[in-house]
């Protein structure tokens, strides 16, 4: 029995199968809509994420699986203090299959230690969120034909940024890539992510402005400032509005760039953003279900 | 000069940096287990100008000394039977560290289901970089249990 709790729990050759999974279904989704027909589906998600739960929940659906779950800690026995492995083991008797979000760092990995069924992490934190980065992966791949060769600019909340972190994780596993970190200096990438980048002589530049950077990129990731990542209001403010993609920052850009995001946006892309052929994060949330569809084949390995 | 008796069986850990001997006394957990133990704070050393050392008596087989690799690989691991020195221990870096150092990033799982043991795993050898297994937050400096 398999989790996901990181992007690098897959190897790169078991990625390649899975995005060919994914390619499959968005070609053929017919194929697929018994896949898994009498399985279960839990979410069981301790913060709020309307977006990826409907992701998981899209994707089971349309395997032909039902789902089960609660939205919020408050609904769940966490409110009347139960643990995550006491609360994993009772969904095993439930579910075939658990996709978790937890706001403390790690509990989904807490819950697949005691778990019978596969668990997926769906967001712990600030620290992984390895769906989302299959989705980025899956766009990347699909849009541009490849995983490499490529520079790559992470623009926004970087410090805090989950995504962001998940995402040069799996990136660094293909050749001849560069990272371009735009960030306020408060929210530079962690030293973790830094050091790794050093010890593995893979070139990043950090820069204050994005206009600067522009022309170089093949991939701009954008990200939102999280209002829940600060300790403080008034931090918050003062940095939310700081990088904000617009019509004239694209006009800077080569013309086969992609800009994704994570979503949900705020107003770091500028609506004026959306028509440019570019811009591709609406198409990046479609790709995140077929994805989320070819990991609950394979960690149920109902692949083939 | 002080002086303190010659042990039978146990360990002497020499050459520990001066004043850092009472935190290895806790790492080991010398004050759980029913043994003699001297502390000898700021002893003269021609290689250090000042050191602490520890001795111990005890079963040569009742401690576990890869933890303190943690705090400083220096230190000298003498292991005493009848009186002698029988084995000078080299000291590795142990691959996993269990309930030994804590978790301090608030937003780790650790700080909130009280019953999970503290991981921690060996992330980069050369550099002697910790990582808590659950949150990867970096472990910057022994600060006791």
């Amino acid at each position: 029995m398999r989790h996901l709790m990181s992007p690098l729990d897959f190897t790169t050759e078991e990625l390649d199968k899975l995005f060919d999974l994914a390619n499959d279904i968005e070609k053929n989704p017919e194929h697929f809509a018994h896949a898994c027909d009498g399985k279960i589906l839990a979410t069981c998600f301790y913060e709020p994420s309307t977006r990826t739960r409907l992701s998981f929940e899209s994707a089971m659906t349309r395997l032909g699986g039902r789902v089960i779950g609660f939205a919020d800690a408050a609904s769940s026995s966490a409110s009347k203090g139960e643990s995550v492995s006491d609360t994993i083991r009772i969904i095993s008797c439930y579910a075939d299959i658990c996709a978790m979000r937890h706001p403390k760092e790690g509990a989904p990995m807490v819950a697949s230690e005691k778990s019978t069924i596969p668990v997926i992490n769906a967001g712990d934190g600030g620290h992984q969120h390895p769906t989302q980065t299959l989705t980025d992966l899956l766009t990347i791949r699909s849009l541009k034909g490849r995983l490499g060769n490529f520079t790559i600019g992470l623009c926004g909340d970087l410090k805090f940024g989950r995504t962001v972190h998940s995402l040069i994780n799996a990136l660094v596993r293909y050749d001849n890539i560069r990272f371009v970190f735009i960030s306020p200096e408060e929210l530079k990438v962690p030293d973790y992510i830094t050091d790794m980048l050093k010890d593995r002589k893979i070139p990043y530049e950090e820069v204050i402005r994005l206009e600067q950077v522009m022309p170089e990129l093949d991939m701009l990731y954008m990200t939102r400032v999280q209002k829940e990542r600060f300790f403080n209001e008034e931090d918050y403010v003062r940095l939310k509005d700081f990088y904000i993609l617009n019509a004239s920052k694209m006009a800077l850009a080569k013309q086969d760039m992609l800009v994704l995001h994570p979503l949900p946006r705020v107003n770091e892309i500028s609506v004026e953003v959306d028509d440019d052929p570019r811009a591709v994060y609406f198409k990046q949330a479609q790709y995140g279900v077929y994805v989320r569809m070819a990991l609950i084949l394979t960690l149920l390995e109902k692949e083939r | 000069m002080l002086n303190v008796g010659k042990l039978e069986e146990g360990f002497v850990l020499d050459h520990i940096k001066a004043g850092r001997s009472l935190d290895i006394y806790y790492l080991l957990q010398l004050d759980k287990l029913d043994c003699t133990v001297a502390i000898i704070k700021n002893a003269r050393s021609n290689k250090m100008d000042k050191k602490d050392i520890l001795k111990v008596e005890c079963d040569i087989n009742m401690l576990n000394f890869d933890v303190l690799a943690l705090i400083d690989h220096s230190i000298t691991v003498n292991v005493i039977k009848n009186g002698e020195i029988v084995e000078k221990k080299e000291l590795a870096l142990p691959k996993q560290i269990k309930n030994v150092i804590k978790c301090h990033n608030p937003r780790c799982i650790t700080s909130i289901e009280q019953e999970l043991p503290h991981i921690f795993y060996l992330a980069d050898t050369q550099k002697e970089i910790y990582r808590c297994k659950y949150c990867e937050e970096k472990y910057s400096g022994y600060s006791g249990s």
